[in-house]
C-alpha cells in the first residue's frame, strides 16, 4: 500500500518535471536563433550598410537601403489596403454574430488564414501582375494585404466581442447613428486589441517571402514607386543567401538580423502598447 | 392643468412570437413622476424601451400600437429624434470609458459631432452636473476618467449626461439597484430636483421608493397594465387584488 502510494507521487513529480523541462525546451529555439543571427549579422551592420545600395559582383561594401526603403513601403501600402478592411470586416462579424453571412465569412477567414503563402503569392501573379502587364510593389502588397486580413478580422471581432453592450446602448440611448456608435464608442473602447491584432500581423508578414517572389520580385537598385519592381528584405535575403558570392552572403547576414530584429521590437511593442491603451471598462 | 406628455395606445411589444407587453394604454402627465412596478419578468423593462424606440434594436423584436409623444407617434418619428426628445438612463451605470467626465456630460454632443463653442460647452457641463448633484464632487477633477468614479458618482454623472440633451422625458431602468443606500438616497432626491424641468419614467422594485419619489404608480403583472393611479391611492387602497398581493408581497 504505502509503497504504491510512493509510487504514484514519484510519478506524478516525474510528470511535473517534464512539463517543466518542456516548457524551458520551448524558449531554446528562440535563443539559439538569435545567437547564431547575431553573431553572423551584427559585423556586418554599420551606416554605410544601412544607407548604400548592393554592389556589383566583385565589389566589396555595398548595403541594403534599397531593401529597407521597399520593406517598409510595402508593408505601408499592404497595412493602409488590410486596416481598413479588415476592422470594418471584424465590425461586422461582431455585430452580427449569428447571421448566415457571418458564418460563412468567419469561415472563409479561417480558411483564408490557413492558404499557403505561396498559393496567395501565385494567385497575385495572375490577378495583378499578368493582367497589369509586370511584376510591381503594389501587386505585392496586395498579397500581403491578404495574408495580414484574418489577424486584423480576427482580432477585431474577438475584441468588440468583449464589449459589454451595455456601452452600445448608452450611445444609442443619446440618438447617435451607428455609423458613430461604431467610430466614436466601440472602436476607441477597442482600439488596444485591434491595434496589437494589427501589429501582429505586420510582424507576421514581414518576413514573408513567398508572396512577393512573383509580385515585387525584386530590385537591385532604390526605387520607390509602387508600380515597379522593388527590393524587400526577405527577398534579398532569399536571393543573396542563395548566391555563390561571400560579399552577398554577407548582406544576407546583416539583413536577416535587422529583419529579426523588427519583428522582435514589432512583437515586444504589442505587449506594451496594448497595456498602454488598453480602456478601463 | 395637466398636460399629457407620453401617451401609449394599446402598445404591444414582441421578443418573436413571445408577446411581452399587452395592450397597454396610459397616460403620462408633463411634471411628473410615474414609477412602473411590477414582479420580474412583467415586461417593465421592455415597456420603457418601447418608449425610445430602443426596443426595436433587439434582433427579433417588433412592436404594435402607438406610442405618442406630445400627440406625435413615435413609430413615425425618425429614431434618433426620438431618443434626443426621451433621454435614458440604465440599470448599470455606463459612462463612456474611453471619455473624460467632462466629456462623457456632452457625449451627446461631442459623439454626434456637433461642435459648440468652448464656453458653451463648460456651461452644459457645469449646470448638468450640478443639476445631478455631482458638480461640487468632480469640478476639480473633469479630466479624469468617468470610470474612475464611484458606482453612485457614475450613475449621476449617466444621469447628467442625459440631461444635457435638454430632453422632455427621462426614462429610468432601476436606475438604484446597482448603489448603496447612500448612493440611492441622493439620487432619489434628484428626482425631486429633476421633475420641475422633466417628465422621468422610474422603473423600480423598490416600494419605498415608488412611495417616496412618485407621483403616480403604474402597475405591470405577466405583460399587461393592471392598475395605474395616483401612487398614495394605489398604496393604501389598491383596486385590483393582483395589485394588492403584490404590495403585501404575496408574490414578487
Ligand atoms: N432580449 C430579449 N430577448 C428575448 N426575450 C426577452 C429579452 N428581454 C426580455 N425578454 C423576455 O421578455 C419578458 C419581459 O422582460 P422584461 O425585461 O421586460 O421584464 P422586467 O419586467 O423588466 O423584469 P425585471 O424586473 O426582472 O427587470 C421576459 O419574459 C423575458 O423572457
Ligand atoms: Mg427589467
Amino acid at each position: 500500500m504505502n509503497s504504491s502510494v510512493k509510487f504514484r507521487i514519484g510519478k506524478s513529480k516525474a510528470f511535473q518535471w517534464l512539463t517543466t523541462a518542456l516548457a524551458f525546451a520551448c524558449i531554446l529555439p528562440l535563443f539559439a536563433i538569435l545567437f547564431f543571427i547575431i553573431k553572423a549579422g551584427i559585423t556586418k551592420i554599420n551606416w554605410h550598410f544601412l544607407v548604400n545600395v548592393p554592389k556589383p559582383v566583385g565589389e566589396t561594401g555595398g548595403g541594403i537601403a534599397n531593401a529597407l526603403l521597399g520593406t517598409f513601403i510595402i508593408i505601408v501600402v499592404a497595412a493602409l489596403i488590410a486596416i481598413p478592411i479588415g476592422i470594418l470586416c471584424g465590425v461586422y462579424l461582431s455585430e452580427n454574430k449569428k447571421s448566415r453571412l457571418a458564418y460563412w465569412s468567419r469561415m472563409c477567414v479561417d480558411i483564408l488564414q490557413g492558404v499557403p503563402s505561396i498559393v496567395v503569392g501565385i494567385v497575385a501573379y495572375f490577378w495583378l501582375v499578368k493582367p497589369l502587364g509586370g511584376f510591381s510593389a503594389l501587386s505585392g502588397s496586395v498579397a500581403l494585404a491578404i495574408m495580414m486580413l484574418p489577424i486584423v478580422i480576427r482580432s477585431t471581432e474577438e475584441t468588440l466581442k468583449l464589449l459589454p453592450d451595455s456601452l452600445k446602448e448608452a450611445a444609442f440611448a443619446l440618438g447617435m447613428p451607428f455609423h458613430r456608435v461604431i467610430l466614436k464608442v466601440i472602436i476607441p473602447c477597442g482600439i488596444s486589441g485591434i491595434l496589437s491584432g494589427v501589429m501582429l500581423s505586420v510582424a507576421r508578414v514581414a518576413g514573408e517571402t513567398a508572396p512577393l517572389l512573383f509580385t515585387a520580385f525584386g530590385n537591385p537598385y532604390l526605387s520607390a514607386n509602387v508600380t515597379k519592381p522593388m527590393q524587400s528584405l526577405p527577398l534579398l535575403i532569399f536571393n543573396y543567401a542563395t548566391s555563390p558570392y561571400n560579399d552577398w552572403h554577407d548582406l544576407a547576414w546583416g539583413a536577416s538580423l535587422i529583419l529579426l530584429v523588427f519583428v522582435l521590437v514589432l512583437n515586444i511593442s504589442t505587449k506594451l502598447i496594448t497595456k498602454r491603451w488598453k480602456v478601463q471598462l | 392643468m395637466e398636460s399629457t406628455i407620453v401617451k401609449a395606445v394599446d402598445y404591444n411589444a414582441y421578443f418573436g412570437d413571445n408577446h411581452v407587453v399587452k395592450n397597454v394604454n396610459i397616460d403620462i402627465p408633463r411634471n411628473h413622476v410615474i414609477a412602473v412596478m411590477g414582479p420580474s419578468g412583467c415586461g417593465k423593462t421592455t415597456f420603457l424601451r418601447g418608449v425610445n424606440r430602443m426596443h426595436e434594436l433587439i434582433p427579433n423584436a417588433t412592436a404594435k400600437g402607438q406610442i405618442l409623444l406630445n400627440n406625435e407617434d413615435v413609430m413615425q418619428m425618425h429614431p434618433i429624434f426620438v431618443r434626443l426628445k426621451i433621454g435614458m438612463v440604465f440599470q448599470r451605470p455606463n459612462p463612456f470609458p474611453n471619455l473624460s467626465i467632462y466629456d462623457n456630460v456632452i457625449a451627446g454632443y461631442k459623439l454626434n459631432g456637433v461642435r459648440l463653442p468652448k464656453a458653451e460647452k463648460d456651461k452644459i457641463v457645469e449646470e448638468s452636473l450640478t443639476r445631478v448633484a455631482l458638480w461640487k464632487e468632480v469640478k476639480d477633477s473633469l479630466m479624469k476618467k468617468g470610470t474612475f468614479l464611484s458606482g453612485g458618482q457614475q450613475q449621476r454623472l449617466c444621469i447628467a449626461r442625459a440631461v444635457a440633451m435638454q430632453p422632455e422625458v427621462l426614462l429610468f431602468d432601476e436606475p438604484t439597484s446597482a448603489l448603496d443606500p447612500i448612493s440611492t438616497s441622493t439620487v432619489e432626491e434628484l428626482f425631486h430636483e429633476l421633475k420641475k424641468n422633466y417628465t422621468l419614467i422610474i422603473v423600480t422594485h423598490n416600494m419605498q421608493q415608488a412611495a417616496r419619489v412618485s407621483d403616480k404608480t403604474a402597475f405591470f403583472y405577466m405583460g399587461e397594465l393592471v392598475e395605474y393611479d395616483e401612487t398614495k391611492k394605489m398604496f393604501t387602497n389598491p383596486k385590483d387584488n393582483r395589485t394588492q398581493n403584490y404590495i403585501t408581497g404575496r408574490f414578487s
